[in-house]
């Protein structure tokens, strides 16, 4: 009994550290790779080595490490708040691991139709990936979501749902769909199709990028206006750092909490209504009744 | 001669840049409207209030679109077209 205890104990301590060491991990690796003195600058995601393969070479960059490190904590995350479970909830962590699991799938039968509820996870999946994401700018690391390839990418994956979801009866009825309303309208239908991931992906990363731009100006604004007014006081005094105190973190909460977690919620909400619009739904039945009286 | 070339580059990626951001008037009026018309919908059926504030979000992040287009091509012609430009112009003069 004692021995269980404990052991119960370590587990939990395990998934608390992994939930907090990648963060530590990576605020490290951003103060080992940051190069000295070169003052606020706005940059995109560094790389840190190059992987040679024969069609074209890999970079490493920022965003993928600290995409990875997200993932390892959100995964950490998971294991805590379900591990122990009881059949009847008495814990304060199954109560909200039980809580996350129905609203996710609420929100997906309630958006997609009861077709569709194999998607919870995968919907809960991406919502808490890009938020996350967005989130890791509060520790002063350089947010996965405001690089384009990150969002292409998984814009590029609901491409392939929804092309996989109305190919569901068959390529004629996939190809027929181009030719709606009128048929001379398929090279439209055609730009559009392709229109939709690109502008899922620069949704969420124009809104990310936007935001910490407007912060790193704010930063050399403040900056400039602090050396402005203290600039002749001699010493310690003269660099004191007046403004920059508390204004870039009402931004800071406008920016990086509330717009990137709305931009998760909008992303998420998007594939669910692309994807559910994406699929047949009668003429899938209706073929699916006429197959099962035969 | 050089330093004209490079200079008319950069002032008209500037420029560029900045007539790019008059887009950002379109969604402003939209998403303008779209707030206003929420908060009457509020204002008749308060008991709608979070079904019409989750919608009406969802309306504004779709209007913002054309906004951070322009947004995107205002990015790309500060920090990345002068650099590329200045490079072309190189290569050619050699």
């Amino acid at each position: 009994m004692e021995n269980d205890k404990q052991k119960f104990r370590l587990l939990d301590t395990l998934y608390i550290l992994m939930m907090i060491v990648p963060i530590v991990f990576g605020i490290v690796l951003k103060i080992l790779t940051t190069p000295q003195s070169e003052g606020i600058a706005i940059s995109g995601a560094k790389i840190f080595f190059t992987i040679n393969l024969p069609i074209q070479n890999l970079p490493i960059t920022e965003s993928q490490i600290h995409s990875w490190l997200v993932m390892i904590a959100i995964t950490g995350l998971c294991l805590f708040l379900t591990h122990g479970l009881k059949e009847k909830a008495d814990t304060k962590r199954q109560h909200i691991a039980e809580w996350i699991v129905e609203n996710a799938q609420k929100l997906v039968i309630d958006n997609m139709g009861d077709y569709f509820s194999g998607f919870a996870p995968f919907i809960a999946a991406i919502l808490s990936l890009s938020a996350f994401s967005s989130l890791l700018a509060l520790f002063g690391l350089y947010a996965p979501t405001s690089d384009v390839n990150v969002t292409a990418g998984w814009a590029i994956l609901v491409f392939f749902l929804i092309t996989y979801y109305k190919m569901k009866c068959g390529p004629v009825v996939y190809a027929k769909s181009f030719g709606e309303p009128v048929p001379f309208l398929a090279p439209l239908n055609i730009i559009s199709e392709f229109a939709t991931p690109v502008s899922m992906a620069f949704r969420h990363y124009g809104n990310v990028l936007s935001g910490s731009v407007i912060s790193v100006l704010l930063a050399v604004g403040l900056q400039g206006l602090s050396s402005m007014v203290l600039g002749k006081l001699p010493g310690f005094l003269g660099e004191f750092p007046l403004f920059q105190i508390g204004i870039p973190a009402v931004l800071s909460i406008y920016f990086d909490v509330f717009s990137g977690v709305l931009q998760a919620y909008i992303f998420a909400m998007l594939t669910m209504l692309y994807v559910a619009g994406a699929f047949p739904a009668d003429e899938y039945f209706r073929r699916k009744a006429k197959k099962s009286t035969i | 001669m050089l330093e004209l070339a490079i200079g008319i580059i950069l002032g008209s990626c500037a420029l560029g840049a900045g007539v790019a951001m008059i887009a950002g008037i379109g969604p402003g009026i939209g998403e303008g409207n779209a707030v206003a018309k929420a908060c009457e919908a509020i204002g008749r059926q308060p008991e709608c209030k979070g079904s019409v504030t989750t919608t009406m979000l969802m309306g504004c992040a779709v209007a913002e679109t054309t906004g951070l287009y322009a947004l995107v091509i205002a990015i790309l012609l500060i920090f990345v077209a002068p650099g590329r430009l200045v490079d072309i112009l190189m290569e050619t003069i050699k």
